[in-house]
């Protein structure tokens, strides 16, 4: 049978960095296919050549045997290449009817036509064995696992000739991800090719028909489900090289200075339990979702804790403000430097010495010469590249943002600095340098936290790991007794593998 | 470049973006004076001195608009406000309480509005275009009830009739007291937003809330700050009213906050916060006043002046959406 779809040698770089550097399978009519691969390996990329919000700079895409270079979502819609996100696109206040047919309205001179409409919407919902959802109400009265139906209901709309799933299960219950399955199954007996994506091996193994694997934009391997095990499967995944180098400046460890224990937030996390000592790496790995930023926000005082108890410098000091916790010395990087790390309007200068204006007053006035050299002298420090301390942060590039967001903690002087994914989204150099400034920090006899989802930086860079997995933190481990595949099969909680 | 030329190149910058209100309101002034008839009287001391005195309501208002549009927020209750503060001065004028006593209290009411809209905004996170659009009904009707829907006029002789009255009508000089006044706060203001910690969390609020959160600023207890401050500009704004007219009048100002806030933009803010500067506030308030002024010599009809100021407020934005247009790139 001729394939479905079929990517041959797509490549795509964005500026200096190459997201995809190789990616070529095929899929079948009716066949569920899992995508496989760590954070960053370029799945995401991969999916938004396929919907239409990237273009390949090369390579070919075929669809039905036909040449197909989806040119916007809409037009690869059109095409019959629907795509399912994790975060759901439903409009919360429309009915469900509504949002089923949102776009493919049937109308006459602009008139819906309401009668053919909920036909429409009934017999989507009924493909998929799921017609007891009302079509009446708002999408937002109804259960995540419902709008995830009708989420597909609405792909189906465009008669799909394939779907692409991303990490669909992700918010699901056992039960509902059972009913997923169940959706899925006959998807495929209708003839739909799914490319399925998800974190968790085990449910890769139980849907589909055949995987392939991505490493570093490139496609490593393709095999049939039944015929691999899922320890081949995580060595294909891991197989790469440290290509970077971590400094390893010695640091001594000393005291405790931040201690959590059976911390459990509102929804996430549930236990997490460490004790961070001065000098210090102390890394944090685990999937999306798992609940390591949640960690960080929750010690930090930016969201609520439901239980447990945060000790800094052994002192009982759980409900604090964030404003509180940088009077401790305690600093965070925010995982998301632009919505909430930086304000991207205001001057290095400003973003820089926010949370300590102290030292650059006199009288209770904000000296500008005083602001201005210490910010300077930070970004000397740091490498960064800007015009001066008084160019607006939004203008810099990704690299040079995230040295600013670093470096308020620097000019806060903080001991105890809480890293949400301190080198997400920037170049490699800069990524270096950021390396080399942890280290440095920790030989001072600093206290880091490190939330990661980069394996290899982990691993190269901390004293010690756990593993945060549905909100629970694992044992806290040095990091030699950790191997890349034992931390990836405790972050998708195969406990049994680490043992090997 | 070192830190010190760099500091000056930014100084160099920041006097460009003040520079361009300036520049707008010598535009006005430029293109009114085109007219043979308008121009010998436009430029006299006398009439300087009825383009300031007409400014010093808006400007004072705007002071504290400034502080709330640069922290991201907005309020629709100061015209109420204004009328509010002016009937309740006269009312206790009338009743015989001392000058000292009713300026006090004239200027607290704003402060207590501004307080009761920071903490609906700051406890129950509501917008506040919401609470202050309530606050606007509930304390114009107010201002009806409290002086049994009257103007209520000052008693002769008061000494706070004199704070805007308008002496020697041809020279410039003396400028009545409230124009000092609104000088005066102007500089003060300029100086706590700029340089002082409030002021900059203040900005840091505006730009980006959650990065204010994150850096450990009281944001809730900041905002009622901020909304009580600006409050109290509100509250002398219509001690400044009170004395111009020499009555409270409970009717009076209807609308003023939307010149207020135009002022603001006109002074090259951002109405999603961050940006904003004090001396921008006040040359906007001058060009407001100036459109008016000119406006009234061309002859021309009250429906003109309208069109005019509204395609002025929408150029200033225009402007405004180009310059940070570079910037977000």
């Amino acid at each position: 049978m001729n394939p479905r779809l079929r990517i041959i040698n797509v490549r795509k770089s964005f500026g200096a960095t190459c997201a995809l550097k190789n990616v070529s399978f095929e899929v079948a009519p009716g066949e569920v296919h899992a995508l496989i691969g760590e954070n960053g390996a370029g799945k995401s990329t991969l999916m938004k050549i396929l919907s239409g919000a990237h273009l390949p700079d090369s390579g070919q895409i075929e669809l039905n045997g036909q040449a197909f270079i989806p040119l916007n979502p809409l037009h690869a819609k059109r095409s019959g290449v629907a795509m399912i996100y994790q975060e759901l696109m439903l409009a919360p206040h429309l009915s469900v009817e509504e949002n089923i047919l949102l776009g493919e309205e049937p109308a006459t001179l602009g008139w819906v036509n309401r009668v053919r409409r909920r036909d429409l919407a009934w017999q989507a919902l009924a493909e998929l064995q799921h017609e007891t959802i009302p079509l009446d109400v708002p999408v937002n009265t109804l259960t995540i696992a419902e709008q995830q139906i009708v989420e597909i209901a609405r792909s189906l709309i465009g008669e799909p000739k394939v779907l692409i799933m991303d990490e669909p299960t992700s918010s699901l219950t056992k039960v509902d991800t059972e009913n997923l399955f169940g959706v899925i199954d006959r998807l495929r007996r209708r003839g739909v090719s799914v490319i399925y994506i998800s974190h968790f091996l085990e449910e890769c193994q139980r849907i589909a028909d055949r995987f392939t694997v991505l490493r570093d934009g490139e496609s490593v391997a393709t095999g049939s489900m039944a015929a691999t095990n899922l320890h081949e499967i995580i060595t294909l995944m891991v197989g790469r090289e440290l290509s970077e180098i971590y400094p390893r400046t010695p640091h001594k460890i000393g005291e405790a200075v931040l201690e959590l224990r059976e911390l459990a937030g509102q929804t996430k996390p549930q236990a997490v339990n460490l004790k961070l000592r001065a000098g210090e790496i102390l890394g944090i790995a685990g999937l999306v979702g798992a609940g390591r930023t949640e960690t960080l926000r929750g010690s930090f005082g930016l969201d609520r804790l439901k239980s447990g108890a945060v000790l800094v410098r052994s002192v009982e000091a759980t409900n604090a403000t964030p404003s509180a916790r940088w009077r401790g010395g305690i600093g965070i990087l925010s995982e998301d430097r632009k919505e909430e790390g930086l304000m991207l309007n205001r001057s290095i200068a400003d973003n820089l010495t926010l949370t300590r204006y102290g030292p650059l007053t006199r009288w209770g006035f904000i000296q500008r010469s005083r602001q201005w050299h210490a910010a300077q002298d930070w970004m000397t420090l740091l490498e960064v590249r800007a015009q001066g301390p008084g160019q607006t942060v939004g203008e810099l590039s990704g690299g040079n943002q995230q040295k600013i967001a670093m470096g308020r903690l620097l000019h806060h002087e903080a001991t105890v600095l809480l890293l949400d994914e301190p080198t997400r989204g920037i170049d490699v150099g800069s990524k270096a340098q950021i390396y080399r400034l942890i280290g440095q920090l920790a030989s001072q006899g600093k206290a880091i936290l490190f939330v990661s989802s980069y394996l290899p930086e982990l691993m190269g860079m901390c004293d010690s790991i756990g593993v945060m997995c549905r909100g629970v933190l694992s044992e806290v481990r040095p990091v030699e007794e950790w191997t890349e595949s034992g931390i990836i099969a405790a972050a998708i909680g195969q406990s049994s593998s680490t043992s090997s | 470049m070192n830190p010190t030329k760099s500091l000056l190149f930014s100084r160099l910058l920041r006097a460009i973006n003040v520079v361009g209100p300036f520049f707008g309101l010598l535009l006005v002034l430029g293109l009114f004076s085109l007219s043979a008839e308008v121009r010998p009287y436009l430029f006299t001391g006398g009439n300087f001195k009825i383009i300031l005195i007409q400014t010093v309501i808006v400007a004072i208002g705007a002071l504290g608009m400034t502080i709330i549009i640069v922290s991201g927020g907005i309020d629709l209750s100061v015209g109420s406000a204004v009328a509010m503060s002016s009937v309740l001065g006269a009312t206790l004028l009338v009743e015989g309480y001392s000058t000292t006593v009713t300026i006090l209290f004239t200027v607290l009411a704003g402060g207590l509005i501004g307080l009761l809209n920071g903490l609906m905004i700051a406890g129950f996170r509501m917008m506040p275009f919401i609470v202050t659009l309530g606050t606007m009904g509930i304390v114009r009707g107010g201002a009806k009830w409290l002086s049994g829907n009257q103007t209520v006029n000052n008693p002769p002789g008061t000494p706070l009739n004199g704070i805007m009255a308008r002496l020697r009508p041809t020279e410039l000089f003396p400028l009545p007291l409230g124009v000092w006044i609104a000088l005066a706060l102007a500089i003060i203001l300029a100086v706590v937003m700029r340089r002082t910690v409030f002021g900059r969390h203040v900005f840091a609020i505006g730009s980006n809330e959650a990065t204010a959160r994150l850096c450990g600023i009281r944001v809730p207890m900041q905002k009622v700050l901020i909304y009580t401050l600006a409050g109290l500009f509100f509250g002398l704004a219509g001690l400044m009213q009170l004395s111009r007219l020499t009555q409270g009048d409970p009717t009076v100002a209807v609308g003023l906050e939307l010149d207020i806030i135009a002022a603001v933009v006109i002074g090259g803010a951002s109405l999603s916060g961050g940006t904003g500067s004090v001396l921008g506030s006040m040359i906007g308030a001058l060009i407001m006043a100036v459109l008016r002024n000119g406006s009234n010599q061309m002859g021309w009809q009250n429906f003109t002046q309208e069109i005019i100021i509204g395609i002025v407020i929408i150029m200033a934005v225009g402007l405004d959406m180009l310059r940070q247009g570079r910037t977000k790139r």
